[in-house]
């Protein structure tokens, strides 16, 4: 049916008319929401709602002229303006849009508070920044004592230059760079997590191993190739002991000669680092778990690809908030008891594993896809089946399976807030804390939004991360 | 013989391992309960409970054995997955599609609610709608009813109840109904194979489903009323709801935000399902003379649903899974009244732990069971 006659001559008009009418829908929607006030006021109550719909909706039936040869109409009715029924939903999202911002944008900016140091200071209607300012601290480092935060701030500078060297690496040492990310740093970032940031005695025994390490090496670069082997097995250790032993460093401490680290204990570390703890340390331990869980998953062996399919669907069929209660209130039971555990390890331990069994059956996709011809080939090079598995199908199927391995990885972030339950609070568990303060209550909006953004960059960053990942690694089949 | 060793060996070794570690564990355990004074075994569960629950689908109280009152947070698990299941699969499946629209617009929103919906912690989210969003809901007192008879307020939300006499008719009717839709289609499929001829199945099946229920109405003495909540005045400022269905806000945060969680998952695989049909199916269909109609029906949805169903089905376990963090905001799950307050009081953690856990298992591995099958029906079967 075609009830408009649209020629060459009145083309323009009918253009012109929809345009208007278009424009004049969204205004009035506009100054309504923005503004408050009602053009319409004078109308019935439900068509004076209703009225800018059927306006802009009769201003887009207008305009709908195929093949127009102007430009930018001919890309507006392409993409919002193929027929009635699409014209009537942009109509509507763009209405939800112009409603939604002036409250969303009040409570946001315009009527936000950030200035003070109390809660007087939020005399506005909108958004109270101060809480999130005064208590930002407590969200970054949880109990953390104010004046030893500077360790973590410094683990995690330095760790994230030494995660960077892959990128200023010359072509002379990329090759060392998968042992390099694989074993070396994963060691370091455990030395510095444990030791550095715990501080107390067990620091010393990290210092005296980085001294020891460092005079060794420096002596290294004298020594004649041929002895090197030899020295470095033997020398660091010797150091080590005689540092640890001979020299008593620690009783010097006591006597309070030598300023020690202060001992942080785990129950006081919170806040995003621990968030960013948890989450490295279970990425690092559930990687290597899940590959060797889906290898064996695909064993030739009866009884151990059993006991990794019920290992693997035993922790993929429980959620993890059993997985944290069973390490919380069951792993100590089934310890010795003079033995105990910390419940920051039992937490990743837990998390680690639970995620291992994800990382197993995304891996074994990767391996399944593989064509046979891949294993027969490197078969009848000779080849057992370590060598064949590292140097020909793991390297392959990983490949594969970057985009599932992200996922995991991302899940394995936004999970990490469910230690709660074993009573370690990261972000949201802080959140939780500082809204139940008798001086801040009611501002748990705030607080929520602001842990949502954070929580937002870091995962929208890691899946654009994996996504050129997939893209640099793709090779053609 | 020296290649059966090497077989036979790695597998010993790993048997020894596994089985050490057991008995290890095991050996620990019976130590230190021991040395706590309690006892392994499950008779704890037909003890008097003498614990209360807020909110329970069954008839529940302290004089209850602590068995009730795990039924009780097992059927308040399996109620909010599944409310949070359908609301998943709507959301889900309209997003999903909104995502394939050629309108700009549509597209781009939907791609938006994806992507930020996806990106934050489940538990943030179900912290801010219960602590958040549904804290600024208006007291009972002050709440404006929705088309007069459902009052949404800070102590939940309040619908009308059915209140049925001869329910059991009325049952009978709807499933006399489904039987004679199921045999009608099936004829009316013979019909078109062995005939060629088509009757309007639709039609029939419609006028069924609503007749014979009506029918019921008229003449088997079924009656519906509707049981409106009436707000009663308890003391000078405190204020109720009497009579109707009340909802928990505990349960309507946490289905909304499992339902919006699990919906962008659900909308990616709708998306790829779609998007995995190819181009030529639907060219060919459509040379062949089906209408478009047909074309969806009979050549693009089935050919969608083999891929969408498999991932689909996992989200659906873990929406199951992750109701469990209804712990967090004291809805009385699974977690929260048996491995919570059961476990405080008994404290036999290995016993209520390992129920808990072989629970989930036990749920997880019905509905993989379930939707395998479903699975292998629909699978291609080639020749």
């Amino acid at each position: 049916m075609k009830i408009l006659n649209i020629t060459k001559d009145n083309f323009n008009n009918y253009l012109y008319t929809g345009v208007f009418l278009i424009l004049i829908s969204i205004l009035d929607v506009f100054l309504n929401s923005f503004f408050s006030i009602n053009i319409t006021a004078f109308l019935p109550g439900f068509l004076s709602f209703v009225l800018p719909l059927i306006i802009g909706f009769v201003g887009f039936y207008f305009i709908r002229v195929e093949h127009s040869g102007i430009k930018n109409l001919d890309i507006v009715n392409k993409n919002i303006n193929t027929n009635n029924f699409n014209a009537v939903l942009t109509l509507l999202i763009i209405f939800v849009i112009i409603k939604s911002l002036p409250p969303f944008l009040s409570w946001f900016i315009i009527d936000a508070n950030i200035a003070g140091d109390t809660k007087d200071a939020c005399t506005g209607t909108g958004a109270c920044w101060t809480y999130i300012k005064i208590w930002l601290r407590r969200f970054v480092y949880g109990m953390y004592p104010n004046a030893e935060q500077w360790r973590i701030n410094l683990s995690f500078i330095s760790l994230t230059a030494l995660g960077l060297v892959g990128f200023f690496a010359t072509e002379k040492y990329k090759k060392y760079l998968t042992l390099y990310y694989v074993v070396i740093y994963p060691f370091i970032s455990f030395l510095f997590i444990y030791f550095f940031i715990s501080g107390g005695r067990i620091f010393f025994d990290f210092s005296y191993g980085i001294i020891a390490a460092a005079i060794s090496i420096i002596i290294g670069f004298f020594i004649p190739n041929k002895f090197k082997l030899y020295y470095f097995l033997i020398i660091p250790i010797t150091f080590y002991i005689l540092l640890k032993y001979i020299f008593f460093f620690e009783e010097y401490i006591e006597l309070g000669m030598i300023e020690g680290l202060v001992w942080v204990e785990t129950g006081a570390w919170g806040g995003l680092s621990l968030t960013f703890i948890i989450s490295f340390f279970c990425l690092i331990f559930c990687f290597p778990i899940g590959m060797a869980l889906a290898l064996g998953r695909r064993s030739d062996f009866p009884l151990i690809r059993y006991i990794c399919i019920g290992f693997i669907e035993f922790w993929r069929g429980v959620p993890l908030i059993t997985v944290l209660f069973m390490s919380s209130v069951m792993f100590p039971m089934f310890l010795p008891q003079d033995v105990y555990v910390d419940k920051l390890v039992r937490c990743i331990i837990a998390i680690s594993l639970f995620e291992a069994a994800y990382v197993a059956e995304v891996i074994r996709g990767g391996l399944q896809a593989l064509p046979r011809g891949q294993y027969d080939a490197a078969k009848s090079l000779g080849m057992g089946y370590w060598k064949m598995h590292i140097f020909v199908i793991l390297p392959q199927a990983l490949k594969l399976v970057i985009p599932g391995i992200a996922n995991t990885f991302l899940a394995l972030v936004k999970d990490t807030p469910l230690i709660f339950v074993v009573g370690l609070l990261e972000i949201v568990g802080m959140l939780n804390l500082a809204k139940t303060n008798p001086e801040w209550l009611g501002f748990a909006m705030e607080g929520y939004v602001f842990a949502a953004i954070i929580f937002w960059i870091i995962c929208y960053a890691m899946s654009k991360y994996s996504y050129n990942l997939e893209i640099k690694y793709k090779t053609e089949r | 013989m020296n290649a059966k060793f090497k077989k036979i060996i790695p597998q010993l070794l790993t048997l020894t391992f596994v089985a050490l570690v057991f008995g290890f564990f095991s050996y620990n355990a019976q130590l230190n309960m021991e040395n706590r004074g309690i006892s392994f075994g499950y008779g704890f569960l037909s003890q008097e409970s003498s614990f209360d629950v807020q909110f329970s689908l069954i008839e529940y109280d302290g004089s209850h054995s602590y068995f009730r009152a795990y039924l009780v947070g097992l059927l308040n698990t399996i109620l909010v997955s599944v409310i949070g299941i359908i609301f998943a699969t709507i959301i889900g499946v309209v997003v999903g599609i909104a995502r394939l629209s050629t309108n700009l617009l549509i597209n781009r929103s939907a791609a938006y609610y994806v992507e930020f919906f996806r990106n934050i912690p489940l538990l943030l989210q179900i912290f801010f709608w219960y602590f958040a969003a549904l804290r600024a809901l208006p007291l009972p007192e002050d709440a404006e009813p929705i088309f007069g008879v459902i009052f949404l307020t800070i102590k939940g939300l309040f619908i009308p109840a059915f209140v049925w006499n001869n329910l059991d008719i009325f049952l009978y009717s709807l499933l006399a109904a489904i039987i004679s839709i199921i045999v009608i289609r099936s004829y009316s499929k013979r019909l078109r194979e062995n005939e060629g001829k088509h009757i309007p199945v639709l039609y029939i099946s419609l006028g069924l489903i609503v007749g014979l229920p009506l029918i019921s109405f008229l003449i088997g003495g079924v009656t519906l009323n509707f049981e409106i909540p009436e707000l009663v005045q308890l003391a000078k400022t405190s204020f109720r709801f009497n009579g109707g269905l009340g909802l928990p806000p505990e349960l309507i945060a946490l289905t909304l935000a499992l339902a919006l969680y699990t919906a962008t998952f659900i909308a990616e695989c709708v998306r790829a399902g779609i998007q995995g049909v190819s181009k030529g199916q639907k060219e060919a269909a459509a040379s062949i003379g089906l209408t478009p109609n047909q074309v969806l029906k009979l050549v693009i949805m089935p050919q969608a649903l083999r891929i969408i169903i498999p991932p689909t089905t996992n989200q659906y376990l873990n929406l199951t899974k992750n109701s469990s963090l209804a712990a967090a905001i004291a809805y009385p799950d699974l977690v929260l009244v048996f491995a919570g307050t059961a476990l405080m009081q008994t404290g036999r953690a290995i016993e209520i732990v390992s129920i808990t856990m072989l629970t989930y298992l036990s749920l997880s591995v019905s509905i993989s069971v379930l939707m395998n099958w479903y699975n292998k029906k629909i699978a291609i079967k080639e020749k």
